[in-house]
């Protein structure tokens, strides 16, 4: 669990503890105090991010150990580029982007691993219709319909189901085991919640090519969360 | 009643148009994303209006974005914390001594 909270994109609460205060900023004051080389803040902000990166990374490079060095290259780049930042993009898309550029060049110097997992998965990413296929009635007068109609899945909001740890491990490998360019929309569309604009940006994809991306990924995560949360309805 | 069924089959087929569940559930991600048409969006509406399994395939799908947007992430570990506010402070030496040392 992140030590950080993050209320709103308006502001940030950053709490310090070595100072015993929190302080409030918007992202424009934590620009600010990172430009004047504010340490509180840089490692406030640091301790709130670097995760993220790091799942991000993860999705470019072939190991985790490089993909803590990317992290840990975006933060030098940061460094570098915030005396420039005029806040055109988020603070969080900037990072992002700064992380993707790092990462690419990384993921071309060395060499890939097959991602392990789903079966039949491949780099391209090109395996997305057949699982949606597999849901429906393909022949007979039935086609086109539900092959096993989907079930209501309690409770209605994952806010209450707090998700087992065996069921974000699942859904954390079937990440992994998506192709690079799905697993790398899925994680900032959905699990950081950047807006698909700037999952293009950041990425630079079209906009329909981020659909598809995102659509296929999402529709094998739904397939793996299905028997956890059909096994809570018992 | 079995009037009734008969008369929601044919109304369901009439109204949701061309949209068969196959198809609803291809186009499910690009009605989230709000990237439909009025007419594509009224047709979907319809169809869900009338199909239960779309209805909980599309709650299925909403959930799935909700429950992935709430994984937690890692704590830095702490010597890469250290190691990242060393060149921090390295940075800011570099920083302070390039704005107080004199244009040459
Ligand atoms: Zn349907």
């Amino acid at each position: 669990m992140s030590l950080w909270s993050w209320p709103s994109n308006l502001f940030f609460v950053l709490g310090i503890p070595a100072l015993q205060e929190t302080i409030q900023l918007d992202e424009a004051g934590m620009v600010e105090a990172l430009q004047r080389g504010d340490e509180a803040v840089f490692s406030a902000v640091m301790e709130a991010y670097s995760g993220s990166l790091l799942r991000l990374a993860m999705s470019f490079v072939p190991s985790r150990a490089v993909a803590e060095e990317v992290v840990q290259e975006t933060w030098m780049g940061v460094l570098e580029g915030i005396g420039r930042f005029e806040g055109r993009s988020s603070f969080k898309t900037w990072l992002f982007r700064i992380l993707t550029n790092r990462a690419k060049t990384r993921g071309t110097r060395e060499r890939r691993y097959e991602p392990f997992g789903l079966p039949g998965s491949d780099s391209d990413g090109d395996d997305g219709p057949s699982l949606e296929d597999s849901l429906f009635v393909t022949e007979g007068s039935g086609k086109g319909h539900w092959a096993d109609p989907p079930q209501g899945w309690e409770p209605d909001t994952p806010e209450r189901a707090l998700l087992g740890k065996e069921c974000r491990l699942a859904i954390e490998q079937a990440i992994g085991g998506l192709p690079d360019n799905q697993r790398q929309v899925i994680t900032l569309r959905d699990v950081e919640g950047v807006s698909a604009e700037e999952v293009c940006n950041i990425l630079t994809i079209s906009e329909t090519n981020q659909r598809v991306l995102l659509h296929r990924a999402r529709t094998k995560v739904r397939r793996v969360l299905d028997p956890y949360v059909r096994g809570e309805q018992s | 009643m079995a009037m009734d069924r008969n008369f929601k089959q044919q109304l369901m087929a009439y109204m949701a148009g061309n949209f068969s569940c196959r198809e609803v559930a291809a186009l499910i991600t690009d009605y989230l994303e709000g990237t439909f048409t009025l007419s594509q969006r009224l047709r979907f509406q319809m169809h869900m209006g009338l199909c239960m399994a779309c209805r909980n395939y599309l709650r299925q799908m909403k959930y799935t974005v909700a429950t992935l947007r709430q994984l937690p992430t890692e704590p830095v570990p702490p010597e890469v914390k250290k190691a990242l506010m060393k060149r921090f402070q390295a940075w800011k030496h570099e920083q302070s001594s390039q704005s107080s040392s004199p244009d040459l």
